[in-house]
């Protein structure tokens, strides 16, 4: 029973996390500092989008250099 | 069929037959290094399995969530995928990263398999075990990919004829080659379509933080889908700099670390 929770916890790592832990925590904080300044009504709704996807991208990017920085 | 119908079907097909053929590799792999029995018999588990995770998260995702949980839970595994994608992607064209090869990968899951010992027992559990996961891991990716593509255009069934004629292309290559298909050019594809998941994943994502809302309403972007147009030209962009600029940085244990990830 313990074996197949692993393994069953390993699939759902693999199917979301994938190679790249980093990937999934930029899109992760990305879109919770997006939705903390929504509920906090420093952005409205529609500036939240925009935001949204301009954070998602700079998350990307800093993960991106990271990846390669953190291989020196 | 309009041209935006047509672009959703060879979205869904491009985006499946990336998915199809990695899972084809595995299962020739594994039939060929550990007997066809057990390797088909995973392989038709996962199949069996993946139609029974379909109909219980499609029936969950339009029945009991509302609109925006549904963009927020598949945009941002959308997301994900297509970012982890584009990543690779943008390694491998920076040369951070060799490229993927079907035919290394093919070694390397035949190599693990003559590893893993005889199979003494009349189904092959190794074999079984590895079809499955791999057939259900990719399968499960194209059904996320055809409801986010589907739901987005309006137009499911265009979505599912487009995964499914992807698949059924893969299978009949599969078993006329009979070997793995490294003429598909999976890297220029992975590429395009981590685009599209990308820039669909974050429009979905985005828009669906309105859940957390009062009223549960999602989000509306400024020019509605056309935002979707605008955040391809971003991704692509963006990826095309990160190409040009990440070299630059010049890390030689990247590509040591990339040749461990190839495998997978």
């Amino acid at each position: 029973m313990i074996r197949f929770a692993k393994g069953f916890g390993q699939f759902w790592y693999d199917f979301i996390i994938g190679d790249d832990w980093k990937v999934a925590a930029a899109v992760v904080i990305a879109l919770g500092v997006t939705l903390a300044l929504l509920l906090s009504d420093v952005l409205s709704t529609t500036s939240a989008t925009v935001f949204g996807g301009v954070a998602v991208v700079v998350a990307f990017v800093t993960s991106m250099v990271i990846d390669v920085h953190q291989s020196s | 069929m309009s041209g935006a119908t047509w672009g959703l079907v060879g979205a869904a097909f491009l985006a499946s037959v990336v998915e199809f053929v990695e899972a084809l590799t595995i299962v020739l792999a594994m039939g060929v290094t550990r007997g066809w029995r057990s390797t088909l018999a995973g392989a038709a588990a996962a199949v069996v399995a993946l139609i029974g995770f379909t109909a219980v998260a499609g029936y969950a995702l339009s029945s009991w969530l509302p609109e925006a949980a549904l963009q927020i839970v598949v945009g941002t595994l959308l997301l994900i995928f297509g970012l982890q994608w584009l990543r690779k992607s943008i390694l491998r064209s920076s040369g951070l990263k060799s490229l993927h090869d079907e035919e290394e990968e093919y070694r390397a899951q035949t190599e693990a398999a003559r590893h893993a010992g005889t199979p003494d027992a009349r189904l092959d559990t190794f074999a079984f075990v590895i079809t499955f996961k791999g057939v259900f891991l990719e399968g499960v990716e194209v059904v996320f990919i055809v409801i986010t593509f589907g739901l987005s255009a309006g137009n499911m069934p265009a979505a599912v004829a487009g995964a499914a004629a992807g698949g059924l292309l893969v299978l009949i290559a599969g078993v006329a080659l009979h070997r793995p298909l490294t003429a598909v050019p999976e890297n220029t594809l992975k590429y395009g379509v981590g685009l599209l998941l990308a820039s669909f994943g974050t429009f979905w994502a985005v828009e669906g933080l309105g859940v957390f809302m009062d009223g549960h309403q999602s989000l509306e972007w400024p020019g509605g889908d056309l935002a979707i147009v605008a955040m391809l030209a971003a991704w692509f962009l963006l990826s095309r700099a990160l190409i040009n600029l990440l070299p630059n940085m010049n890390r030689p244990d990247v590509e040591r670390r990339s040749q461990v990830e190839d495998v997978r």
